[in-house]
């Protein structure tokens, strides 16, 4: 994967991750363009679309639309799983996601996304295991509010 | 107390009660308040500046805080560049909270590009060998995600000993982390070697994805390591049988499949191991049959392993079983209802077509289907694999649906389909009036589609048609009659009826009823054709030659001829003015001259001139491609292409040959009869026609065999095929046929394909030959070259070789790829004996 990216139907966006390296400026310029084709996108339509050299596979939960850009020997069925699967993360962890879990705490996104992925790829196909870690890793950081971490 | 004493307690107080940068929550809420994008500039401006005296402050407290308001910001879209340094200091804080948010910010701001991004390299290495596995795996996760060739090359041999650790938590960062370091420099491949020896070993399903990701990678890029890595065939090839037998999971299950990720990943690797390797292909025949056929396909994730185990099946060395049944999947994928598993089955058959053509056949009407989809992707891919999937056994029922898709399809479509169609019909057509038919149909739906290169190949086609002119002129009267606006149509009808005028007033049709219709009625749509103001130059051009070519053939209406004639030699347009001069000298000067002048084209054959098709004219300002007598042009108007091509080739000893573009250059009729007007030697004629050559070897090929046979060889004439140029991931392959008429003539078609992951567009094939030869481009099929192999450009060239000599070729390419404009020039030299001999 090259990138994952989150936006709402008004093109706002809520999480960019990206797995290659590029300057802010041609970043900013690819989600916009990106944005503008998934959002012209009709429901009938399917959830692969080729853009630029890559291909998009793209899905809408509720107001926000989950976007990975994959490349040619990578399976777009396969990437709508691991959509789905984040989706699932999220889910467990906020209870009942929404839009606005993922405005207020995109940091916890992140760690959650940086947990299950790690350069494009997943790093624990087990919820459990990867929910646990999340876990331990928010109660250290209570811990260290009293005290360093040694 | 001292002066001093209170001065400095009332400073302490001061700073005290300063208020502590607003929480993060905060800050969002606030800024989701605004109502204009104006506010919220201001409110992010006004905290940017607290953020930034805070940074100076170098206060500790808060500036974990802090960074995490300016990712928010940045998100937004604001720019937080002040905020790097401030990372790296959260980086090597002690504290959880903050290395947190520290390597989020890193990941986020830090570029690899800026230097600065190298200082994180000493804290991520410390933090490798942390004691808290959860700061190990920050570091680990920062540097497989970001980290730069530098800091990989600094930190590899610390990711290599992780990944020998028996804590698994870490081994499968480390896995991750090395697929990146090896991205990054991989020249460090070789260190992980070692570690990889019990990977697979491991019972943890996130060690052994990762680990199956890593030896992916390893083996796509190094044909040593793929050699090294095939002894794990029968290890991988268990584990995906323990998978698919394996009882109930809860941990990995999804909708009652175990490890759908992990199942994908090993056929993936599989694919790459059994790759052309005979002994790895049947090692893992069994178990591919095995989770092709018990694989359940009720919802997406059954149907993604389905899909992976395809291409697998595809790419290896299966036995032809296995392949069918890999096909039939495909084909039962077609006609699934999700319309994502559909598009990944269209996708697939296009790249299987070629070596699996009889097997994909078979599918064909569910293929067909999909050109009603409602799905633009969708729809393509069918009509490309439709395309691909025409033969002479199914031309008629596939056109009827061609055609019909034509009708109702996209106007993006449209052009490539109309030249699908004609390349189809141009090979399989069934009989001549079959042909015309399906010309006359796409000219009139799909009329203003129609590459205007087509139009001269259009009429070739219908001179050559000798017991069809009768036909073919009515069908065109009587679809212009109605509807002049569709220039192509009306460009192809107006030179019909000027040929074959006579026949449509005689009432000779064979093939149909014919019709009643005067001379005079025929020159009325004529010239409203020239009047009308949807018509280009081009066409009036068309329609004002045709009507002086009634004159030869039409016996009452001559006067009408010459007069509108006359009244054209003061049009505004130059070209219209510059013919309707010389008809008018046809008629004062030359009258005796008239009726030979403007006899009955003959039948021409395919290969014939380089002349009208070849000329790129846009109202005669382009010199049509000189013959080879005459000196390289030096003249006023540079024929752009033809001049490239000399100065490249050095001189007088190649012809340049101006190629059909697909663009909307109209090729000229005029030109053509230029061309014969040429060989008489008239006074005042214009500067750009070949006219001013005194006695212009006429290509004696004009009346060569006047057959009517097909020009092709159909059956495989046996001659070997050629890989002419390949180069940046463009291929382009010429196959060869003799001409069953004329062994001077040899017909190459080629194939342009793509590699890369990118189209390539705006793509122009030319060609140049020796002085010996002459040379004629087709139109391309397309001018797109699809990415990945999906499909090719397919373009036709005849050569004629009357003196036998060997075949030589120089071509030039141009094509814009990754958003630039590329050109190259090569020889072609290894020309097959057979195709010139």
């Amino acid at each position: 994967m090259r990138f994952m990216l989150l936006f709402s139907r008004q093109g706002k966006l809520r999480l960019q991750k990206w797995y290659l390296a590029m300057s802010d400026k041609e970043r900013k310029k690819m989600v916009r363009e990106l944005m503008q084709v998934v959002l012209a996108r009709k429901p009938k339509m399917c959830s692969f679309l080729e853009w630029r050299d890559l291909k998009v596979v793209y899905k809408r939960y509720a107001s926000l639309y989950f976007c990975c850009a994959i490349e040619g020997q990578d399976n777009e069925l396969i990437t709508l799983e691991l959509i789905h699967r984040y989706v699932e993360l999220l889910d467990k962890y906020f209870g009942s996601v929404c839009e606005l879990d993922i405005i207020f705490n995109f940091e916890k996104a992140y760690f959650i996304l940086d947990e299950f992925l790690m350069g494009g790829d997943v790093q624990d196909t087990s919820k459990k295991s990867v929910l646990k870690a999340i876990e331990q890793a928010d109660l250290l950081q209570e811990d260290g509010k009293e005290r360093n971490v040694q | 107390m001292s002066m001093a004493g209170r001065m400095r307690m009332g400073v302490k107080d001061f700073v005290e009660r300063m208020p502590a940068p607003i929480r993060l929550r905060e800050l969002i809420r606030t800024i989701r308040t605004a109502r204009t994008q104006a506010e919220e500039r201001e409110m992010i401006q006004k905290e940017c500046a607290a953020i930034r005296s805070s940074f100076r402050e170098e206060d500790n407290t808060y500036r974990c805080r802090n960074v995490a308001k300016l990712l928010y910001m940045h998100m937004l879209g604001y720019p937080a560049h002040f905020g790097q340094l401030e990372c790296l200091k959260l980086i090597a804080s002690q504290k959880f909270t903050d290395k947190r948010i520290g390597y989020l910010g890193a990941m986020l701001l830090l570029d690899e590009r800026q230097d600065v991004h190298l200082l994180m390299t000493n804290c991520i290495k410390n933090d490798l060998n942390h004691s808290t596995q959860y700061v190990q795996g920050l570091a680990l996760c920062t540097l497989g995600c970001m980290g730069s060739s530098e800091m990989c090359r600094d930190l590899a041999g610390e990711v290599e000993k992780l990944l020998k650790t028996s804590n698994s938590y870490l081994r499968k960062k480390a896995a991750l982390c090395a697929v990146h370091v090896i991205r990054k420099v991989p020249e460090l491949m070789e260190m992980f070697l070692p570690a990889t020896k019990n990977l697979l070993n491991e019972k943890n399903h996130g060690v052994l994805h990762t680990s199956v990701v890593l030896l992916t990678e390893m083996c796509e890029r190094s044909p040593d390591m793929l050699a090294h890595f095939r002894k794990l065939v029968p290890q991988l090839v268990r584990i995906l049988k323990n998978l698919i037998m394996s009882g109930y999971s809860p941990e990995h299950d999804v909708s009652g499949i175990s490890d759908p990720f992990l199942q994908v990943r090993i056929l993936r690797l599989l694919r790459i191991l059994g790759r052309n390797d005979d002994d790895s292909s049947e090692a893992m025949n069994d178990i591919l049959a095995q989770v092709a056929t018990n694989t359940e396909t009720s919802k997406n994730v059954g149907n993604a392993i389905l899909y992976e185990t395809v291409l697998t099946i595809m790419d290896i060395k299966s036995e032809s079983g296995l392949r069918v049944l890999a096909i039939n999947i495909l084909g039962r994928f077609l006609l699934n209802n999700d319309k994502n598993i559909r598009y990944v089955a269209l996708t697939s058959l296009l790249k299987t077509v070629q070596t699996d053509h009889n097997a994909v056949q078979r599918h064909r009407s569910t293929i067909v289907d999909c050109l009603k989809d409602l799905d633009v992707s969708i729809k393509r891919r069918a009509m490309e694999l439709s395309f691909a999937l025409v033969n002479g056994n199914n031309i008629r029922g596939m056109m009827k649906e061609l055609l019909y898709f034509l009708d109702s399809c996209e106007p993006e479509f449209k052009a490539d389909c109309a030249s699908g169609i004609f390349l189809a019909a141009e090979k399989y057509a069934p009989s001549k009036r079959w042909h015309i038919d399906t010309i006359m149909r796409v000219l009139t739906t799909a009329g203003s589609y129609v590459r205007d290169d087509a139009v001269p190949n259009l009429i070739q086609l219908i001179t050559n048609s000798v017991e069809m002119h009768a036909y073919t002129v009515q069908r065109l009267y009587k679809a212009i009659l109605g509807d002049y606006s569709q220039q192509p149509l009306v460009q192809v009808a107006a030179w019909c009826i000027g040929e074959y005028g006579d026949l449509l007033v005689s009432g000779q049709c064979e093939e149909e009823e014919p019709i009643q219709v005067t001379e005079d009625e025929v020159l009325d749509i004529l010239e409203s054709v020239l009047i009308s103001n949807m018509s280009t130059s081009v066409t009036r051009g068309y329609a004002l030659t045709a009507i002086m070519k009634l004159s030869t053939r039409f016996s009452c209406t001559v006067n009408r001829i010459k007069k509108v004639v006359s009244i054209y030699g003061s049009s505004i347009d130059v070209e219209l003015q510059q013919r309707a001069v010389e008809y008018n000298a046809l008629f004062k000067k030359y009258d005796h001259m008239r009726s030979a002048l403007l006899e009955r084209m003959p039948v021409m054959e395919k290969v014939t001139t380089n002349g009208p098709t070849d000329i790129v004219q846009t109202n005669g300002e382009t010199e049509p491609a000189p013959l080879e007598t005459k000196p390289p042009p030096s003249g006023p108007q540079p024929a752009s292409q033809a001049n490239d091509l000399l100065d490249l080739l050095g001189g007088n000893d190649i012809t340049p040959i101006i190629p059909t573009v697909p663009t909307s250059k109209p090729a000229s009729a005029g030109g053509e009869l230029l061309d014969l007007l040429g060989d008489l030697n008239l006074t005042g004629a214009p500067p750009s026609a070949p006219a001013s050559v005194p006695q212009l070897s006429q290509p004696p090929f004009l009346l060569d065999g006047l057959s009517s046979q097909p020009l092709f060889n159909d059956i495989a004439s046996g001659i070997p095929s050629i890989t002419a140029y390949s180069k940046n991931g463009l291929k382009i392959e010429f196959t060869f046929e003799r001409s069953n008429t004329n062994p001077s003539v040899t017909v190459i078609t080629i194939q342009a394909s793509n590699s890369t992951e990118l189209d390539m567009t705006d793509f122009v094939f030319q060609a140049a030959v020796p002085k010996t030869f002459q040379l004629q481009l087709l139109s391309p099929s397309s001018s797109i070259v699809p990415a990945f192999n999906t499909g090719t450009i397919t373009q036709v060239i005849k050569v004629l070789n009357p003196q036998k000599q060997q075949l030589r070729m120089r071509i030039k390419l141009t094509y814009n790829h990754k958003g630039s404009a590329m050109q190259d020039l090569a020889e072609v030299n290894n020309f097959p004996p057979q195709s010139w001999q």
